[in-house]
């Protein structure tokens, strides 16, 4: 029989205010461009100057929200960390290469490279807390976060761990985005985040962040919600998507009629929100609807901000006006469904239940 | 999760060889594939030597059928190795179980990537290249060739134990019935980022690199592609499947020591071993050989050395020997290339030799396997770790 | 010597990103690893370049960088006699 698995904590550093847990998206930071910068929290709180020193964006953000996950669910330690990364330290990386070229590969330091190591994360997080268990980092782009769910579900499913502090992180750098502009990924104009979805202009505003949960197979005071079922799919027609989520729910024993929300990760790139435009007015149409990509921007891990909004959603009872994409209300949401793709790839499902 | 995991095919190619067959003759011919280097310019061409894969792109991309330059060259390793993998299983339809792909880099495209770094602002002649710095994109282009849809599909990048988690994670996932087929493994190209990277850290080797000697110099870097198919209990039964070996162990911990380097007794690689040794209910003189991490860098092999010791006890450690002598590390695929040794060495009941080997450490009386053996062989361990502390042991055994 | 010493202790600060501390706090005979300033073998690697660099001082081999870095005194008596630029 396997145990249920529990979001019993959540830790978030945004290009939205959301690294205090008290608050819940009280005050909306407004975007008009086509990137978003996340808003530092003070990091001197959380990290002592001598560890700072060498520590990347993405290390520091995720310094912060793995710390305030483990305080919120009372752990000191756990028994495994796992991270998904769609580019890891990517400043690092990008540093290091410009040295090598603009130097002729001549007076490298090492540091720059060690942080080029996409576990950077995952090993600084254990180093910081001196845990020996399980250390996984997965780079799959758009569902590095969700392969990372579904590795500690089947842990804790199977009992082989209790807590497991789980993670997406990705950081933005101007190199990145300058060469991803170049090839459309990027939007070339700005967007209002206010009006993103009607933006009509091709690729996404780009951004960061890092959000840090610690799942268990049992609950406690600080549980926010279930995490029933997670599924990744590398490609599926856009025409098969609706089989692809009925199939799942099935699997999951429910069924769209039983659910109470369903965020959907439209990003204002007008050649690939189709797919979501799809179950907007057909699947889903009569579900109450949520999008979150005006919150979050686009990153590889982008989805770990939904995870984050679904458990809150969940703990809170209350759905903010500012994520709503359609007029259907709930009173008392009990079950999300999140979907999210990128550019019509790395597909992937996550469902969640109030307990 | 007491199902058994099979592993069904494999597919290499490396410095020693250009398929599984090619790899074992070097293994036990003792032909090691360390060299100048030169596909790559670099300042350091003189100060170091590499196991290279001596085919270049171009002749690659003849033989896949793709476009000149379209690929970099982890994902054209990749592929090659993961469709030789797909044919010895006898796999002509990737879509008829539930399959997945568990790939694993460290570097992806990063061999283009540097190429290119300052001329994507200048014309767009190889703008196909900027979004193969995403690690993912070379599984999407080892998925595209082998035709796996709407499935199951991810990476690992743990550093230098990537390909050993890949087939951890896929045996896992085959365990708690996830998936009934999974094709796992890794590919690394040798790029300019990882030479200068090594180079930082002084523990790149100027001669061939010589695992657990005294005189150790550092390690030689390597490239390679290697996967395995990994498949479960029902479709050994349903399809007749001629098993080469099973995934009888794992174990993944950390050392959380140090970014780079291994904790002086081991802690990660002590932890990694015996869990590895409990998932498989093995004692640890079951175990018959063990391929060791021995990535000949001062620092890896004293602490491995140890940790085999505490694990194993003094004076009791198997015959045990590192192939990073013929192949170089080829960083995130290593576990994969020693996990397919580690399957050949079952089949042909061989231990391979520890090349190069001369002085004996000072700090302990482990000596490594120096010549071809000849031994009935039914369970074997192989190490991988990598930066971050992270550990990993994978035990292939002949029995389920 | 005195410049040297002062030279050396600008560039650790801004090397390592020591952005904490004074360059007075450093004191000439002051272990700059472990309990002193708390540099570690990455830091080590770090001092070996900017030798290579700004002294043209290569070293083949990081363990001779334990004696050398094991104060500001003993880094400027080691570079003063095999600098070359």
């Amino acid at each position: 029989m396997n145990k249920s698995v529990y979001i019993n904590s959540i830790g978030s550093v945004s290009v939205q205010k959301t690294f205090d847990n008290s608050e819940f998206l009280n005050e909306i930071t407004i975007y008009n461009d086509t990137v978003a910068s996340v808003l530092n929290p003070d990091y001197k709180a959380y990290i002592p100057p001598a560890q700072a020193r060498r520590m990347a964006k993405g290390i520091k953000m995720s310094t912060v929200s793995s710390q305030t996950a483990l305080r919120e669910a009372g752990l000191e330690n756990v028994d495994a960390i796992i991270v998904g990364t769609g580019l890891g330290c990517i400043g690092d990386s990008v540093k290091f290469v410009r040295d090598i070229i603009d130097n002729d590969e001549q007076f490298l330091t090492p540091t720059r490279f060690i942080q080029s190591s996409h576990n950077t994360v995952s090993g600084q997080i254990a180093l910081g807390i001196g845990c020996k268990g399980y250390n996984f980092t997965y780079v799959h782009a758009a569902v590095s976060f969700e392969s990372s769910l579904i590795d500690a579900k089947m842990q804790l499913e199977n009992d082989e761990a209790k807590n497991i502090l789980v993670g997406g992180v990705d950081e933005m750098v101007k190199y990145h985005v300058d060469t991803h502009r170049l090839i459309g990924h990027i939007k070339s104009e700005p967007a209002d985040s206010t009006k993103l979805l009607t933006s009509n202009t091709k690729g996404s505003v780009m951004g960061e962040g890092s959000h840090f949960f610690v799942l268990s197979n049992e609950k406690q005071e600080s549980t926010y919600a279930e995490l029933v079922g997670v599924e990744t799919y590398n490609s599926i027609s856009q025409e098969n998507i609706p089989n692809k989520i009925e199939s799942f729910l099935e699997e999951h024993h429910s069924a769209v009629d039983d659910l109470d929300l369903v965020i959907l990760g439209n990003n204002g790139d007008v050649d690939f929100d189709g797919y979501y435009e799809g179950l907007s007015t057909g699947l889903f149409k009569d579900r109450p609807q949520a999008y979150y990509k005006h919150l979050s921007s686009e990153f590889d891990t982008a989805s770990g901000f939904a995870f984050w909004l679904s458990a809150k959603i969940l703990k809170m009872q209350t759905i903010p006006e500012v994520v709503k994409l359609n007029e259907i209300e709930v009173s008392n949401p009990l079950k999300i469904l999140i979907y999210n793709q990128y550019r019509g790839e790395n597909h992937s499902l996550m469902l969640l239940r109030k307990c | 999760m007491s199902k058994g995991v099979a592993i069904t095919g494999m597919g290499i190619i490396s410095a020693i060889g250009n398929n599984v067959q090619e790899n074992y003759d070097s293994l036990i011919s003792g032909k090691a594939g360390i060299s100048k280097i030169s596909h790559i310019e670099t300042i350091h061409a003189d100060e170091i030597m590499v196991g290279e894969i001596k085919i270049p792109n171009t002749e690659f991309e003849e033989q896949l059928g793709l476009s000149k330059n379209s690929y970099s060259r982890s994902p054209i390793l990749g592929i090659i190795a993961a469709k030789e993998a797909l044919a010895q299983a006898g796999i002509s339809d990737i879509n008829d179980f539930k399959t997945g792909l568990i790939s694993s880099t460290t570097v992806g495209g990063m061999d283009k990537s540097e190429q290119y770094f300052h001329e994507y602002f200048e014309s767009n002649n190889n703008w196909q290249h900027i979004n193969g710095l995403h690690a993912g994109d070379s599984t999407k282009k080892i998925a595209d060739a082998i035709g796996l849809k709407e499935s199951f599909m991810t990476t690992i990048s743990t550093a230098c134990s990537s390909a050993a988690n890949a087939i951890m994670l896929g045996a896992r996932m085959i365990k708690s019935g996830k998936l009934e087929r999974v094709v796992v493994g890794g590919t690394d190209a040798l790029s300019k980022f990882t030479i200068n990277g090594f180079k930082t850290l002084m523990i790149l080797s100027d001669t061939y690199n010589t695992p657990f000697d005294e005189n150790r110099k550092g390690l030689n870097l390597g490239e390679a592609g290697a996967f395995l198919v990994l498949e479960s209990e029902s479709i050994i039964e349903r399809e007749k499947r001629e098993v080469l070996a099973y995934v009888k162990g794992f174990g993944n911990a950390n050392d959380a020591f140090h970014q780079t380097a291994s904790s002086d007794n081991g802690d990660g690689a002590v932890l990694a071993m015996e869990k590895a040794l409990k998932v498989a209910g093995l004692k640890p003189d079951e175990i018959d050989y063990i391929n060791a991490h021995g990535t000949a860098t001062p620092n890896n092999d004293l602490s491995e050395g140890r940790a085999l010791q505490r694990v194993f006890g003094k004076g009791k450690v198997p015959e045990f020997s590192s192939t990073k002598a013929y192949t170089g590390h080829t960083l995130a695929v290593a576990g994969g290339v020693e996990a397919i040794y580690s399957v050949l060495a079952l089949q042909n009941n061989c231990i391979y030799p520890n090349l190069n080997f001369k002085t004996p450490m000072k700090e302990f009386d482990l000596l490594p396997q120096k010549e071809v053996k000849e031994k009935e062989l039914n369970h074997v361990l192989s190490n991988s770790f990598g930066f971050g502390g992270n550990c990993s042991t994978l035990i292939i055994s002949k029995e389920a | 010597m005195s410049e040297l010493k002062l030279e050396l202790k600008e560039k650790i600060i801004e090397q390592l990103n020591l952005e904490d501390i004074a360059i007075e706090e450093i004191a000439d005979t002051d272990p700059l690893f472990g309990e002193g300033l708390g540099l570690d073998s990455i830091d080590a690697l770090e001092l070996i370049v900017m030798l290579d660099k700004d002294y043209g001082i290569k070293l083949a081999d990081p363990k001779q960088g334990r004696t050398i870095f094991e104060s500001i005194d003993s880094m400027a008596a080691y570079i003063e006699e095999n600098r070359s630029r």
